[in-house]
């Protein structure tokens, strides 16, 4: 697979992951971004030649974990004083943002 | 030790074990050792910029509260009075807690991160939050949007990262002791090249409640110390399963203080990981790493040569998980419950998606930003199996690595970093030079394995420190704190004085 990633690619991420990059940072990104890509590509190739027929199983995580549990009982938790303590705006004890959806 | 009569300059050299003891003997006090130590940081800190945030008023009161706690009488932990510092990655009740970025500048966490809860538990006073790479992303403490933490052997140098502060503050004679985390290195590297011991315990041996999340499945907390008892200490101080994190151990913390004191190995198999060492390591890195290696064997340990082919695709395999990671746990600062808010310039009326989105730019540094659009990259449909699957594949082959190393031997060695510490500024335009940087530390992460850093001389060349790295099995952590002890013991017999005694006094520094 190309490592090819153009300015307009990153613009997309850019917008994907919710981050309004200037100009100047696009650029900088886009000229930066390729040779980390070609970098990490490689492991395509290493995993791909591995045996053929040993399909190396996926590690998300270095522990063997299940789904854990806890009893569904009360316990201390945050006032809401505090868990609104660091809220740009709050009002009646609850988070004010941003309108949320269109004009239209 | 034995005296009485110890002056500031001495109790800020104190070891947290020495000082832990003198405190039992009540050859000092905790407000007398934590009021040496805030000295200290005032002369010299503003040349080493270790520390974010100084909590001199709490630091105290926590100390007069030991003090009272001791002389009534009251069962206390062994290091009860003993000062901390604390990277500013862990949330902090009464202390700002920014992770090196704009984002979070000035925000007060409403909770204790439970590492930092059995901290103030165990009756360590806090002596502030220390400097570190934006998010711990960086290998330098460059990235810092506060600025970078110079390394106390060279001001000149980088302290290394992403927690230069805590290892700096701890070189420098700031603290005895200090709390770091490990996403790729984080504790190890800046152990190697400031010449104090740094250890990552096994993935899951301390709560990750309270920390702000880079990569979850490889952030694991752990001590920054100048020895290897001293982290041992610390590391049963914070270890332990917490039901706030449900990927904690639930398990007893491996004997790590007892394998410190042991120190002894007489008949432990020990092997070089041949791809670790060579090209791309610097030669006085490597001339201090085999005379240490040497003196190993000759305390009677069987060194072999042990290959792990899968770890020179460690660095690219972590740039995958590690941005993906990060781009989704980072999704959060979204300015709306806490961090900055910022309004988009030119837009009346803007929409919460406009304001998330200029907040972020205006939040997140360069590299922090490199990272998430990675991150997003690699995670986009498309790509997902080509990048992210692949990177998960070769994190089997890593661990599958250790698995068969650890059939042949007890533990695996390599230098730390490949070089010593550069000048600020050099790494800086080329991200992937700095990547590269992480080559012996990232497999330990990747497959959970627990690593101990410590100081093993100077390179010839630049007359920097030198780190070697212990690597175990998971759980086996013990091991590490029984070979580090060994090898610093013996290391302190051959120098005849632990090798930051040679370090620059930085006394009568810039104010």
């Amino acid at each position: 697979m190309s490592s090819g990633i153009s300015r307009a690619d990153v613009e997309h991420l850019a917008g994907l992951a919710r981050i309004e990059l200037s100009e100047a940072e696009l650029d900088r990104l886009a000229a930066d971004l390729p040779a980390i890509l070609e970098h990490v590509a490689t492991i395509q190739e290493y995993v791909g030649q591995q045996a053929a027929g040993d399909d190396v199983p996926a590690m998300s995580h270095p522990l063997p974990v299940d789904n854990v549990f806890r009893a569904d009982e009360v316990r201390p938790s945050l006032t809401p004083d505090e868990a609104l303590s660091g809220a740009p705006e709050s009002e009646q004890q609850r988070f004010v943002v941003p309108k949320i959806l269109g004009e239209d | 030790m034995a005296r009485t009569d110890m002056d500031q300059t001495d109790l800020t050299r104190l070891s947290a074990d020495q000082a832990a003891r003198a405190l039992a003997a009540g050859e000092t006090s905790s407000v007398e050792l934590t009021r040496a130590l805030l000295d200290r940081i005032d002369a010299v800190d503003a040349e080493i910029h270790a520390f974010l945030h100084v909590d001199p008023e709490g630091a105290l009161a926590a100390a007069r509260a030991s003090d009272e706690r001791r002389a009534a009488g009251e069962a206390t932990s062994y290091l009860a009075g003993v000062p901390i510092a604390v990277k500013d990655v862990f949330a902090t009740i009464g202390q700002p807690t920014t992770c090196g970025s704009k984002i979070l500048e000035g925000w007060m966490p409403p909770y204790d991160a439970t590492a930092v809860a059995k901290l103030r538990a165990a009756g360590l006073p806090i002596l502030g939050k220390t400097n570190m790479d934006e998010f711990a992303m960086g290998s330098s403490t460059e990235h810092s949007a506060y600025g970078p933490t110079r390394n106390p052997w060279d001001t000149t140098r980088v302290p290394g990262g992403s927690g230069g502060g805590s290892a700096a503050a701890v070189a420098a004679f700031e603290a005895p002791l200090a709390l770091g985390t490990d996403t790729g290195g984080s504790i190890r590297q800046p152990g190697a090249v400031t010449g104090t011991v740094g250890v990552k315990p096994t993935y899951g041996g301390v709560s990750r409640y309270g920390l702000v999340a880079m990569a979850s499945s490889l952030d694991q907390a752990g001590p920054v110390t100048r020895t290897v008892l001293d982290a041992a200490l610390l590391h049963e101080v914070v270890a332990g399963h917490d039901p706030m994190d449900s990927t904690s151990i639930d398990a007893p913390v491996p004997a790590v203080v007892a394998a410190a004191r042991r120190a002894d190995v007489k008949g432990l198999k020990i092997g070089l990981v041949r791809e670790l060492q060579g090209e791309g390591f610097q030669a006085g890195v490597l001339a201090r790493f085999d005379e240490a290696v040497h003196l190993l064997a000759d305390a009677g340990a069987e060194v072999v040569e042990i290959s792990c082919p899968s770890f020179v695709h460690a660095i690219a395999a972590y740039y995958l998980v590690m941005p993906s990671e990060a781009s989704s746990n980072l999704a959060r600062f979204d300015a709306m419950r806490y961090g900055l808010r910022v309004a988009p310039e030119g837009v009346a009326d803007p929409s919460a998606e406009q304001v998330m989105a200029a907040s972020r730019d205006a939040g997140f540094g360069d590299e922090v930003k490199r990272r998430i659009i990675l991150g997003t990259y690699a995670l986009s449909s498309g790509y997902y199996d080509a990048y992210y699957g692949s990177a998960q594949k070769v994190r089997t082959l890593i661990a599958r690595d250790f698995a068969a190393a650890f059939e042949q031997v007890d533990l695996l060695v390599s230098p730390t970093s490949p070089v010593t510490a550069w000048p600020l500024g050099d790494k800086l335009d080329d991200p992937m030079a700095m990547y590269l940087q992480d080559v012996a530390t990232i497999p330990a992460n990747l497959a959970g394995a627990p690593g101990l850093s410590l100081p093993v001389g100077l390179a010839d060349e630049d007359g920097m420190p030198v780190g070697l790295q212990f690597l175990a099995p998971a759980t086996a952590d013990d091991r590490l704190y029984n070979a580090g002890a060994a090898l610093e013991r013996l290391l302190e017999e051959k120098w005849g004085a632990p090798l930051l005694a040679q370090a620059p006094t930085l006394e009568g520094g810039a104010r």
